[in-house]
């Protein structure tokens, strides 16, 4: 291109989002003086941010576990807090989409309420009729039923949204009250309950946990996973005679990984099933009741299982699919994607409905955790749901957010949450901190971003 | 196939244009022609009309009247698309980038390639941008970055690099260089260099008479929605070109009073 003075040479300097292996020598960027620490995490490709909220958890953690006399880190509550977690992530994912999209979904903790009863009084009252009580249709229809609803009456905000052009702040304004309505009505407000024997693992009561040995199966399935995962994307690199990232990184975020996964593991089997629980397990198999009784492990607990299957499809949706490429580029530029021939409105409306679909799943798990159907399940929920995915650094005003990021703001929020339950914190106080720290989550996000660009 | 076209004619011919607003001829009975491997300049004043006059070659207007013809044929051109079709890439002044996205993700937006399971093959859409860039812009190789840390140089290369891609034979600019430093718009100078050697044809709308001198092999001048005519650039002086984006005259018809007028 000619002897165009540099114009090129200057770029602005990388912030540390990754670039493809041509920085070799790291350009001076940390203003923290972390050069070689920085560079080495760049040359990985690691997310700086990702890795900044990793971070901020271990030292919540560790912090939790002083100030509550070591009763913190201890594995029975991390594997309640994976359980309590996992509503409100499940939602997070499919919140950062809408987000993405410049849009908003107050609706999500009255939508839940709505589905939950549905699908509560369908099992209990009028598919046992047609079916007799336990038969295996019950659950299966009611879930699917309760899918069915929630892609419904997502889709039907979306549509309002997308193609009647009403904002999405007041379309699900207006569903969090008509939703709430609605979960009354249907039963006139009495608590349905108990929920189908098998719809009840959902939940991950008693019954709704795979085990120690399937718990370690997944864990190894994971690794491979990652493993696996690594290499296509080495070989895709090479293929296309792109540099690929330097041997020590590869093994290196391989290692980190499977360590950090066989550690969960390693915890969640560690929490033994309650004596009372173990004895029946032991009865029921025909073990032999040993005198210092039995220690056998839950293993993970369905919804926590739940949960990584929809963060996993959801970061696949959000990153290797056409989808997800549209729902970033007309977060980024509405009108671009427009012009590229991008269906905008039909995108909007499709976000809305996988939004639609993920409150009910978390629905399921609420209705099968409490065995009950109330009206006024999911109160509050939208916030927790929207804070996560803000915690986790979705950004207001459209075209960023991740997956994994909304995962980790929901395990922060609940970090948050059980960490002052346990320190006997009182509920008006503990409403305070999270409120303060969703406010400087935010305000050290928009920080970082002024900093980067 | 440049060759050819050069001998067989315009590349596009629009005769007769009319685009009205209610009771306002925005365009008024226009005729222009470009011809491949040209750059043919559209200048004029605010509101003179050749905004409109180029959406009713790429799409984004329908015209009243008047017919556009590609390498001889008469075509209808309805939307973006029909455009796109016909081998017509606009590259807006906007630049129309989604900025969160990196540069190859922008490039086949609306048109990705996926691999056979349907994802995204992202190391195709990379190594493709790669092959397309080193054409265009060699010295840009941070591909995997949003485009919002790109300057704007490198953003242009991007909407360029587009146009280029879809095998564009006619591309047309819309204020190329409006927010760009001295340096970027030398290198933009450059690509439009370059695209013009591949026998690519190129409508070219800007404010900035420099760069219509640099650039342009003609100019059609606009005002008020008429053609005030289009002059080879090696014939004319730029006082001659401002005379007709002003006075609304052909170079011959201006008088000296006028001219003095222009400079007073």
């Amino acid at each position: 291109m000619g002897d165009t003075p540099s114009t090129n040479g200057d770029e602005p300097a990388d912030d540390g989002r990754g670039s493809a292996g041509q920085l070799t020598e790291p350009t001076a960027v940390g203003a923290d003086g972390s050069r070689s620490i920085g560079g080495l995490i760049r040359t990985a490709e690691i997310d700086t941010r990702l890795l900044g909220m990793v971070g901020a958890l271990i030292v919540l953690w560790i912090g939790f576990n002083i100030m509550s006399g070591g009763t913190f880190l201890t594995a029975r509550n991390l594997w309640n807090l994976t359980v309590q977690t996992s509503v409100v992530a499940m939602m997070a994912t499919g919140m950062v989409l809408i987000i993405v999209t410049r849009n908003i979904d107050l609706s999500v903790g009255s939508m839940l309420a709505a589905v939950g009863m549905a699908m509560a009084l369908l099992q209990t009252e009028i598919l046992p009729d047609l079916f007799g009580i336990g038969h295996p249709a019950i659950w299966i229809l009611s879930l699917a039923a309760g899918i069915a609803l929630g892609a419904a009456m997502g889709g039907l905000q979306g549509v309002v949204v997308a193609y009647v052009g009403v904002p999405s702040f007041i379309v699900t304004l207006g569903g969090l009250l008509v939703w709430r309505g609605a979960a009354w009505w249907m039963a006139s407000g009495r608590t349905i309950a108990p929920m189908d024997k098998t719809f009840q693992i959902f939940g991950g009561g008693a019954r709704g946990t795979i085990g120690g040995t399937w718990t370690w199966i997944i864990g190894g399935a994971a690794c491979f996973g990652i493993v696996a995962l690594l290499v296509v994307r080495r070989r895709q690199r090479i293929k296309h005679g792109f540099e690929p990232r330097p041997m020590w990184a590869e093994v290196g975020v391989a290692v980190v990984a499977c360590v950090v996964v066989i550690g969960a593991i390693a915890v969640i089997n560690s929490y033994p099933m309650p004596e009372r629980l173990a004895m029946k397990y032991a009865e029921e198999n025909g073990i032999a009741w040993p005198p210092g009784g039995l220690s056998i492990p839950l293993g993970l607990a369905t919804p926590v299982l739940l949960t990584i299957i929809v963060a996993l499809v959801m970061q696949f949706t959000a990153t290797r699919t056409r989808y997800g490429r549209y729902v970033y580029a007309l977060g980024g530029n509405p009108e671009a994607a427009v012009l590229a021939g991008v269906k905008t409105r039909w995108t909007i409306v499709k976000t809305f409905m996988l939004m639609g679909v993920l409150v009910s799943i978390a629905a399921s798990v609420q209705i099968a955790r409490l065995n009950a159907a109330t009206s006024g399940m999911g109160q509050l929920a939208e916030l927790y749901v929207i804070a996560a995915a803000v915690i986790g650094g979705t950004s207001l005003s459209g075209g960023v957010g991740t997956i994994p990021g909304a995962i980790l703001g929901a395990l922060v929020m609940q970090s948050l949450v059980s960490g002052m339950v346990l320190m006997g914190v009182d509920a008006p106080l503990q409403d305070i901190v999270v409120g303060i720290v969703l406010i400087g989550a935010v305000a050290l996000d928009s920080l970082y971003r002024r900093k980067a660009t | 196939m440049t060759q050819e076209s050069t001998q067989q004619g315009p590349l596009v011919e629009m005769r007769d244009i009319r685009v009205a607003f209610g009771g306002v001829h925005a365009v008024d009975g226009v005729s222009v022609d470009l011809h491949a491997g040209e750059v043919v300049a559209l200048v004029g004043g605010n509101g003179a009309g050749k905004t409109t006059l180029i959406k009713t070659l790429s799409g984004a207007h329908r015209a009243d009247s008047g017919e556009i013809r590609i390498g001889g044929e008469k075509v209808t051109i309805d939307n973006p698309r029909d455009a796109k079709a016909l081998g017509i890439e606009t590259i807006y002044q906007t630049l129309a980038l989604a900025e969160n996205i990196d540069s190859p993700g922008n490039m086949f937006l609306g048109r990705e390639l996926r691999t056979r399971w349907g994802t995204l093959d992202d190391s195709a859409m990379e190594s493709a941008t790669r092959e397309v860039m080193a054409r265009l812009n060699p010295k840009f190789t941070n591909l995997k970055v949003p485009v919002s840390s790109l300057s704007g140089g490198q953003r242009q290369s991007v909407a360029i690099a587009k146009s280029v891609y879809y095998n564009a034979r006619i591309i047309i600019m819309d204020e190329p260089t409006a927010a760009l430093g001295p340096a970027e718009t030398t290198q933009v100078g450059e690509l439009i260099m370059q695209l013009k050697a591949e026998g690519i044809g190129i409508f070219l709308i800007s404010h900035d008479i420099h760069d219509v001198f640099d650039l342009a092999d003609r100019i059609s001048v606009m005002l008020q929605g008429k053609l005030v005519g289009t002059v080879n650039k090696d014939d004319v002086t730029m006082d001659d070109v401002l005379g007709m984006i002003i006075v609304g005259k052909l170079p011959s018809d201006v008088t000296q009073t006028e001219l003095n007028g222009l400079h007073g």
